[in-house]
């Protein structure tokens, strides 16, 4: 039984314009101690799934359908109550932003020490204890001192590292990381992504990262789910998706990378998929890419090719060749 | 010849500034602000102490003495004991008596119905902003409705109804007060309640009331202070200009206004100081408040500290 089983799960936004399909029957699994990368551009659907999941859609959106089981517990039928206790505690998040994610006038400390004691009744020592480690195990030098510190006294990069121990502090199940390195300077990205592995790998919690960088997805996940217009599009092990892609527009991602070290790569340039993601509010009525597709035929601009499941899948109909 | 080493600067990371050591700090940068401080805790210790300082109690009829009435200011007492150093009232009061004791009751009322009226300011504002949707739209409605009615009409109409005393006082003050702090909270609240952190504090698996009073609200303090500070000067002349009208408070506690409204008869008849001098003790008063609730307006916002 793995740790996550999210099944054709939809997730919608009432507006005054209509109602908009955030999520499109989206389906995967993740085992413990394992990464999942969800890529995709902006408006794709990758954050509605983590806060989906979390249970934090903010009105006007919800959960129209699918099923959602974590730990064998069916949370679509879950109280308030009940995600409550879950939050923090054997699912967390970090967000984006850690300027904006930490309360300014908060001690670091006390914000780590809350999400202890809102879900434990351990003495005070004992979560001071907690956070010490916690600030300890992502790589912060002093954390006694530190943890007297003021969000606004800390880098851009420590934040993150804070709000990183906020997530891993109860040891939770699962981690879902919302872009958590998009903020962040390129070499303190790098830090971040590789001691973040270093936590899943220790602790076995199964992290879900979101990024829009499917270069990050090669070093860190072990598998990947391409989401595009609020589809999963394609969805495998890390290395078979990236050595073979079977979506156009998978391998239209993995060409935009650039690739410095690779001969002739000097001088050419860098490729780029035409065209731009269809507004959620008119999609096409076929394959949601058909548009920007240089595979389409007829077919696709009329019928759209079935949702998605499985170890290895694609919503295409002509799919590229195995490589 | 050795190199001597310039001395590292210590980072002292164990002490890292607080908020309030940070205004404070900016706070004192600024003159004026010191200034309008320097008095406001001057008139604030002279007010606590009246019992101890004032030369007379001027509630005691039995150290009030009719024959003594009308006294000009440096005036001696018949009996050559003491200096009547801002003269007498028309009872025989000592003036500078009077005005501490009125400086008292009228700070004390400014003070305590602008924390009341911030209470419940804070309670419904809040509980707005988290309901959203129709509580919100009901209780602004409320709230737009006490703000266009004028505050000294309904303060006249309640005391009317109410009749005298600092308790009716007190509650009136409030009733004008609180839509004030009510629509401040709830503007305030929004603006953090979409932000990244209460996000965060919501994924930390905390419930909503914990997020808007431990999360939320601390992150509003900065505007409250400024409002709270403001709505205590108008608190103190509201406060007055009800007394003056003789609805306020009763003769047996006279604040200032009360003070000014007793000396007004007296004015044209060139006993200036009955009035005048419980006239400056409430602006200094007012001006002072004012002005530091200007200068943290200025130090809390970095925009507008230059």
């Amino acid at each position: 039984m793995a740790l996550l089983e999210v099944s054709a799960l939809v997730t919608e936004f009432h507006t005054a314009a209509g109602v908009v399909r955030a999520l499109d029957r989206v389906s995967f699994s993740l085992e413990r101690g394992k990464v999942l990368a969800i890529v995709g551009e902006s408006g794709s659907g990758k954050s509605v799934t983590a806060f989906s999941l979390m249970n934090l859609l903010d009105h006007p959106g919800r959960i129209a359908s699918g099923e959602i089981v974590f730990r064998g517990e069916d949370l679509r039928s879950a109280t308030e109550s009940r995600w409550r206790a879950l939050r923090g505690d054997r699912m967390a998040m970090v967000f984006q932003d850690p300027m904006m994610s930490l309360n300014p006038v908060m001690r670091i400390g006390d914000q780590l020490a809350e999400t202890v004691a809102i879900h434990h009744r351990n003495s005070r020592n004992e979560v001071n204890g907690q956070v010490e480690e916690a600030l300890r195990k992502v790589g912060i030098a002093a954390p006694r001192e530190r943890m007297r510190a003021y969000p606004h006294e800390l880098s851009g990069g420590m934040r993150q590292r804070v709000a990183i121990a906020n997530a891993i502090i109860n040891r939770p199940d699962l981690i879902i990381a919302d872009e958590p390195t998009t903020a962040l300077d390129v070499t303190i990205q790098a830090q971040i992504l590789y001691e973040m592995k270093q936590l899943v790998q220790t602790s076995g919690t199964a992290l879900i990262w979101i990024t829009h960088d499917i270069g990050v997805v090669k070093d860190l996940a072990d598998e990947v789910c391409v989401m595009y217009a609020g589809r999963v599009i394609e969805q495998g092990l890390v290395a078979d998706v990236l050595a073979s892609p079977r979506h156009p527009y998978t391998r239209g991602l993995i060409d935009s990378l650039p690739n410095a070290g690779a001969a002739g790569a000097r001088g050419r340039r860098l490729y780029s998929i035409p065209g731009s993601t269809p507004p959620l509010l008119a999609l096409p009525p076929g394959c949601t890419f058909a548009p920007r597709c240089s595979r389409a035929a007829p077919l696709c601009a009329t019928v759209p090719p079935a949702a998605i499941e499985g170890e290895r899948a694609f919503r295409c109909f002509y799919p590229l060749e195995v490589a | 010849m050795t190199m001597q080493t310039p001395a590292i600067p210590k980072f002292d990371a164990a002490l890292p500034e607080t908020p309030w050591r940070l205004l404070a700090r900016r706070f004192a940068r600024r003159r004026a602000g010191m200034i309008a401080a320097g008095f406001l805790l001057l008139l604030t210790v002279l007010a606590l102490s009246a019992p101890l300082i004032a030369p007379q109690n001027p509630y005691d009829l039995g150290q009030v003495w009719i024959m003594e009435n009308e006294k000009p200011p440096l005036a001696t007492s018949s009996d050559g004991a003491h200096t009547y150093l801002l003269g007498t009232d028309g009872a025989g009061r000592d003036m500078a008596s009077a005005i501490l004791y009125g400086l008292r009751i009228s700070l004390g009322i400014g003070v305590v119905s602008a924390l009341a009226a911030l209470a419940v300011g804070v309670v419904v504002g809040l509980a707005a902003a988290y309901a959203g949707g129709r509580i919100d739209a009901l209780l602004m409605r409320i709230v737009d409705v006490q703000l266009s009615l004028p505050t000294i009409l309904v303060a006249l109409v309640l005391l009317a109804v109410l009749g005298q005393g600092v308790d009716k006082t007190l509650m009136a003050l409030v009733l004008v007060q609180w839509a004030t702090f009510a629509r401040n909270v709830r503007g305030a609240a929004l603006v953090e309640r979409n932000k990244d952190y209460v996000e965060a504090a919501m994924g930390q698996g905390l419930p909503a009331w914990r997020i808007m009073l431990r999360h939320v609200l601390p992150n509003c303090v900065a505007p409250l202070i400024v409002t709270t500070t403001n709505q205590m000067a108008n608190a103190i002349t509201l406060e007055a200009t009800m007394s003056f009208l003789g609805i306020g408070l009763p003769q047996t506690e006279p604040s200032l206004g009360l003070l000014i409204s007793n000396g007004f008869d007296y004015v044209l008849s060139h006993q200036y100081w009955i009035s005048v001098f419980p006239g400056v003790a409430l602006v200094l008063l007012v001006v002072s408040i004012s002005v530091v609730g200007d200068q943290l307006r200025v130090v809390l916002n970095p925009k507008l500290d230059a």
